[in-house]
């Protein structure tokens, strides 16, 4: 049974075409790496995935909820998008973490909001809060950062930064995770340590789609391969399939350029 | 009359039109600091009439001396009959309130605009993605680092506007520049003495130095992030 399922997706800037008739299934517990060079597509995917930008075309599914079909105006509402975005989290390439906020802050804050909301709230006010702080307290510990939980943003290196960001995404629990180049803005000996953490995730059965330029680790860590170009989705299957015996010959060129460097 | 003699009178006039001084300032703070930011709104409205109409109502405040406007907003609606701001002191008051908070609103919007635009868009969508609100995100996300933004070019107006309350004097207003003034042409028995109008700096001088003090607190306060 896929967990995610996205049929016929397309999406439009002005005249340019970004996104043309992608369509793929994702399983529970799998992950997912997109490949294919800059301008291809694939963070305007995945922000189409987490509703920061709106599909003109395609349905999305997510354990057989409709979340977006572009026939349906129903699931346009606005007032629902805050609830179908909770499927996915999201993971960005500059991290985004909320600078006047702690490691521990920035991972509790969205969880506390969404808290608050509820009826039972004020009842429980100092219970919820707990619960809250040590879930955080050890997401930042399964993403080795018991020692800096009390750390603004600015006083953290980038892999650690990103290491918050990944744990604030775990916090709200998604059904899928997804990256959107996790590692670019990282020199090599961080990108070793955030890439570890996701290693970690998905070791775990964590649902995840990683928008990534790292080859090496995509082969390695993922279950499914998309490779696009120019909006499309030119090839998929498993890594062995795509890296290993790619039919397209603009997958076995874009492939050639990392085998060779 | 000595110099001795002198200033125990001076010292008290000028003190009471300081006192008029400091009301100006603080009311035209306590109203142009929220106006300021509904301005600021206004022009970042994608709705484009809002955001011309607010844009040409900025160009207009800011493009012509503030000492003018306080004439028209002060003499104004006499002239079409109606005088709505009632005579003596308090109708003064009254008119230099409406005008400098006019003013210092339009001045204040820019500065809001520059802080608002100069939050990252990241921070919005990371909220977003963590299923915040639109208001979750601005009060809790984009509030104080929008306040951090802003102080620096905030605590530059905020001196300024103490100096400008002297413009006041165009309409009488009996701050302290008029207190100071009077003394020349003739007050308490002391006429033609010109040292109580140079006087009057030392007053915008202190006030100044314990303003400059506690802005650069407040920014002091605000770099525990960055």
């Amino acid at each position: 049974m896929a967990i995610l399922e996205v049929q016929h997706v397309s999406k439009s800037f002005g005249n340019t075409e970004v996104l043309k008739d992608i369509s793929f299934t994702l399983e529970k517990g799998k992950v997912l790496s997109l490949i294919g060079s800059s301008g291809s597509g694939k963070t305007t995917l995945l922000r189409c995935l987490n509703f920061l930008e709106r599909p003109d075309g395609g349905v999305i599914r997510v354990n057989s909820e409709t979340l977006f079909d572009a026939e349906n105006p129903e699931t346009k509402q606005e007032s629902e998008i805050r609830r179908k975005r909770l499927h996915f989290g999201l993971v960005f390439q500059s991290f985004n973490l909320f600078p006047q906020y702690t490691a521990l802050q920035n991972v509790m804050l969205a969880k506390e909001l969404l808290e608050k909301e509820k009826p039972d709230y004020k009842a429980r006010k100092k219970e919820i809060h707990a619960e809250i702080e040590a879930e955080g307290r050890k997401l930042l510990t399964q993403m080795g950062l018991s020692e800096r939980m009390d750390n603004y943003p600015h006083q953290l290196s980038g892999g650690q930064c990103q290491r918050v960001a990944i744990a604030r995404a775990l916090a709200l629990k998604p059904d899928i995770l997804c990256f959107d180049e996790p590692t670019s803005a990282l020199d090599p000996e961080l990108t070793g340590e955030v890439l570890k953490v996701i290693r970690g995730l998905a070791d775990q059965e964590t649902t995840m789609i990683i928008v990534t330029h790292e080859m090496a680790f995509a082969r390695d860590v993922s279950s499914h391969v998309i490779f696009m170009d120019d909006g499309r989705i030119v090839e998929q299957g498993t890594p062995a399939e795509v890296f290993g015996d790619p039919k397209e010959a603009r997958t076995k060129q874009f492939l050639s350029r990392y085998t060779q460097g | 009359m000595t110099f001795t003699e002198q200033f125990p009178i001076v010292f008290q006039s000028l003190n009471v039109g300081f006192l008029q001084t400091l009301k100006l300032f603080f009311v035209t703070l306590l109203g142009a600091i929220p106006l300021g930011l509904l301005i600021s709104f206004g022009s970042m409205s994608r709705f484009k009439p809002l955001s011309y109409l607010t844009k040409i109502i900025v160009w207009i405040v800011r493009g012509t001396p503030l000492m003018i406007q306080l004439l028209i907003i002060y003499f104004m609606p006499g002239l079409l009959g109606n005088n709505i701001w009632g005579s003596g002191e308090s109708g003064r008051f009254i008119a230099a309130c409406a005008a400098f908070i006019f003013n210092y609103s339009c001045y204040f919007s820019e500065i809001y605009r520059g802080g608002i635009q100069g939050v990252p868009s990241g921070q919005e969508e990371a909220g977003l993605v963590l299923g915040m609100t639109k208001s979750q995100i601005f009060f809790k996300v984009k509030l104080l680092q929008m306040i951090k933004r802003i102080v620096p070019p905030m605590s530059n107006e905020i001196i300024t506007l103490v100096k400008d309350t002297s413009l006041s004097r165009i309409i009488a207003l009996q701050e302290v520049i008029w207190a100071g003034q009077s003394f020349l042409k003739g007050n308490q028995g002391i006429a033609g003495v010109i040292w109580p109008l140079f006087f009057t700096a030392v007053y915008y001088l202190i006030f100044n130095g314990i303003l400059t003090v506690l802005l650069g607190r407040l920014e002091k306060k605000l770099e525990y992030f960055r």
